[in-house]
């Protein structure tokens, strides 16, 4: 009953979508401004409903009602509860169903927190909103409904996929859909305003902490992903350049280059078509990431249960929507006269190059993960872009970016002096030399790569560093902590991709690896470490069954741990997974994995030790935070900065 | 008058200034991706193509097809050797490491590797995450064959 209630509550929602998407836009533009109302209580009984009909799908999982196909298909009865829920979202439809649910739920915020907005303006936003939901509902319930009963209910599931059984993939779609889909309030606001044909310093403040939110997510989100596939999948890969990893990773250069814009729209009123256009193509790119990872049309190790069909449908859902502002962007960009002027060395200056590299960035992975498609049409040829063309073509322009973000960062707007902001980087570029020439010196005999990564991380740490110090001017330390949010989290921002790029750099340059077979009792040496196998175990799971082994891990005769890989199989699902065996540290990670037995005795045993493991997913969080803490300044509160609502630019920026 | 006309020129000036760096990029990033596709691109051949013309042992290719039954050698040290096969032609493979999870005989599999004295070596052997997944180059070559894993069983669902 529960799921009929469900089922008539999606499509309640669709016609709810279909007002909200079409009377508020009539009412903006006749004037009307009761039509123009309708748009707040339309997003919010939207939302309701569709959280109604995901609850409803939610609570079939959680009773493991086998009555529900996708329930049978990807549930069992022995399941702990967590993975239940995450079951919900662990296949195609219930995925869609949280996509839908965001979707709505950010068109909500909107009403909610908006209200100082503009009365066209947010009817215009909520129209664009309710109109993207027009197209999903109506994709959920044509091709993927989540509500399909079965005709004679099981006594059992088919299990989920024991591989998604985990606590960082659980929490990792919600989180990527929270930032794909919140770049969909970024486009609304795009498009609204190339309808209203205006965009200023209001809508800047107004775009940026939406596309902030949404930018935290998907760096929260794609962390979490490679977190996941770091200890799970087994082999210690942080980051494979497969297409859905890149289907997620375009959208955040995107998201990364708008927030950028956004600040030079919203406090010099210049670059305003361009933060229209990126703000555009962010969301194009999660609707293409959308089609990468749902349609099939390129192998990766990420796979849905594929669908020709629904393909199609999101590449017209992508193309209608990208193909329709872009020709609205046409249309109206030549009206968004840029007011402010800058000189050729400022912080505007500065952003312009942050903004190139991003973007172009962002065209080098999209031309690498869409050319097999390209190759296979166009040249007849099934290939593959593998981590090479990446490493080569993506990394230059991330050095760049990163050369240049501490004495670009600390220019001042308008017109600045590259001269000084460079005497006030000079303390941070002694440092990046000195921990160069200190992790040369450590090194025996191998590439320059990790010197030279560890020497920009701690480039960037350090000018972030010395720009919040040169902020608190003379207030010295006292001022440090009484500066705006949005100081903070600039450069704990800054600091985090600093991290991450000392993490990247030091696990690939100094990693080491060692695969052998290993009888119980035996001893290998790997990076000054020493591994001994003790022994090897079988046992049972919750829901599986086990071969635990457990390696003793010592340093000069001193144990530095014990650890338990294991190799699980799951007979519901028959699948077999690896648990590596893993010991975090600060300066490097063990990992252990065990493999087969083998035929004469012993064990297929392969150890790793990751140095810096820990700083890559670290850097991703410190970035989030600094997400987080500009998000909290005063002057980002919606409501404070829309009363504001200067028409007119501020006369001289205070920043 | 002459300041506002000095600002259009200047702002004029400076979006020129924008689209030659934009252009520089672009071009720059045209080059490296050229350059960069001569390492980073691997073709995709059937067990068939591979012995009707053997490529160089220099290239880096991938290979797709399923694995045969009983081919499979597991436990025999820290390489595993198996054949993989399109029902056209089959070719020995060896792999240093621990197989994926999901990889067994009679599933579907793709392998990145090199050619050398008459069997593939691979590097890298692709995991999936679903069982009963085919990845879609390997459902091509073995139609090519006249096999049909939809119709015939073997792990394809589409």
């Amino acid at each position: 009953m529960l799921i009929e209630l469900g089922h008539f509550a999606l499509i309640l929602g669709f016609a709810v979508a279909v007002v909200q998407s079409l009377v508020p836009l009539v009412g903006a533009h006749k004037g009307w401004r009761g039509w123009m109302a309708l748009a707040e209580p339309a997003a919010s009984t939207q939302f309701l409903l569709v959280g109604f009909s995901f609850v409803a799908l939610t609570w079939a999982f959680v009773t493991s009602d086998f009555s529900v196909r996708l329930v049978v298909e990807n549930s069992h009865s022995a399941k702990p509860l967590l993975y239940k829920i995450s079951g919900v979202w662990g296949n195609h439809e219930g995925s869609m169903l949280l996509w839908l649910l965001i979707l709505a739920l950010f068109g909500a915020c909107v009403a909610w927190f908006g209200t100082a907005l503009p009365a066209a303006l947010r009817a215009r936003v909520l129209a664009v909103q309710g109109l993207i939901g027009v197209a999903f509902f109506a994709f959920i319930l044509l091709t993927s409904n989540p509500f399909t009963r079965m005709l004679v209910a099981p006594f059992d599931g088919q299990d989920l996929n024991p591989l998604l059984q985990d606590p960082g993939l659980a929490f990792h779609p919600p989180f990527l859909y929270l930032g794909y889909v919140g770049l969909s309030t970024s486009f609304s606001f795009a498009v609204a305003a190339l309808i209203e044909g205006r965009v200023d310093a209001a809508w800047a403040r107004w775009v940026r902490p939406w596309t902030l939110a949404a930018w935290v997510f998907l760096t929260v989100g794609i962390a979490l992903g490679s977190w996941w596939a770091y200890y799970e999948l087994g082999w210690g890969g942080f980051w494979f350049w497969d297409p859905v990893e890149n289907a997620s990773f375009m959208p955040w250069l995107i998201a990364t280059a708008l927030l950028h814009s956004a600040i030079v729209t919203e406090k010099r009123e210049a670059l305003k078509s361009w933060t229209v256009l990126l703000a555009i193509l962010g969301f194009g790119f999660s609707l293409l990431g959308t089609f990468l990872v749902r349609s099939g049309v390129i192998t990766s190790v990420h796979a849905f249960a594929t669908d020709p069909a629904r393909g199609v449908f999101i590449l017209a859902i992508l193309a209608i929507f990208i193909g329709g502002a872009l020709w609205l962007y046409a249309a109206r960009a030549g009206r968004m006269e840029a007011k402010g002027v800058f000189s050729l060395v400022s912080r505007e200056s500065g952003l312009v190059a942050n903004n190139v590299l991003l973007v172009t960035a962002a065209l080098v992975v999209f031309i690498g993960t869409l050319w097999p498609l390209f190759a296979d049409i166009a040249l007849d040829r099934v290939l593959s872009v593998g981590a090479p063309f990446f490493n080569a073509a993506f990394t230059p322009f991330f050095v760049a970016l990163a050369l240049i973000l501490p004495p670009c960062g600390m220019l001042a707007w308008k017109r600045g002096r590259m001269g000084r902001a460079l005497r006030a980087c000079a303390p941070g570029l002694i440092l990046a030399v000195a921990v160069m020439l200190l992790a040369f010196a450590l090194q025996t005999g191998r590439s320059a790569l990790g010197p030279l990564g560890l020497a920009l991380g701690s480039w960037l740490i350090a000018g972030a560093a010395l720009d919040l110090w040169a902020r608190t001017g003379a207030g010295g330390w006292r001022r440090l902590f009484r500066l705006p949010g949005a100081d903070w989290g600039k450069a704990v921002g800054h600091a985090g991709l600093g991290v991450t790029i000392i993490g990247i750099a030091g696990l690939l340059a100094w990693q080491e690896e060692d695969i052998r077979v290993a009888r119980i009792g035996e001893s290998w040496p790997i990076g000054g470490y020493t591994v001994t196998l003790d022994e090897v175990r079988e046992g049972r799971g919750a829901n599986y069954v086990t071969t635990m082994a457990t390696m003793r891990v010592t340093r000069e005769g001193r144990e530095v741990a014990v650890l338990h890989p294991e190799k699980r199989v799951y007979p519901v699902a028959g699948m077999p997974t690896t648990e590596a065996g893993i010991q975090s540290g600060l300066f490097r990670d063990l990992y252990l994995v065990v493999g087969d037995a083998q035929d004469g005795g012993g064990w297929a045993v392969r150890s790793h030790i990751k140095p810096l493991a820990f700083w890559i997913w670290g850097g991703a969080i410190l970035m989030a935070l600094g997400g987080l803490l500009s998000l909290g300044d005063r002057r980002m509160r919606v409501g404070a900065a829309a009363k504001k609502a200067p028409r007119q630019p501020s006369p001289v920026a205070a920043e | 008058m002459t300041a506002r006309a000095g600002m259009r020129g200047l702002k004029k000036q400076r979006r020129i200034q924008v689209i030659a760096l934009a252009a520089a990029a672009l071009v720059l990033a045209t080059g490296m991706i050229g350059y960069a596709m001569r390492d980073g691109i691997n073709y995709y051949r059937a067990p068939s193509e591979v012995v009707a013309d053997p490529p160089a042992p220099t290239e880096l290719f991938r290979i797709g097809g399923m694995v045969e039954d009983g081919s499979l050698i597991r436990g025999a040290g820290e390489t595993v050797t198996f054949s993989v096969t399109d029902y056209g032609a089959s070719v020995e493979v060896s792999y240093t490491g621990i197989l994926p999870d999901l990889f067994a005989e009679g599933q579907g599999m793709v392998g990145l590797g090199r050619w050398q004295d008459g069997h593939f070596e691979a590097q890298q052997i692709l995991a999936k995450h679903d069982e009963s997944y085919m990845p879609k180059e390997v459902t091509e070559s073995l139609k090519a064959q006249g096999y049909d894993p939809a119709r015939d069983g073997g792990a394809a669902k589409e």
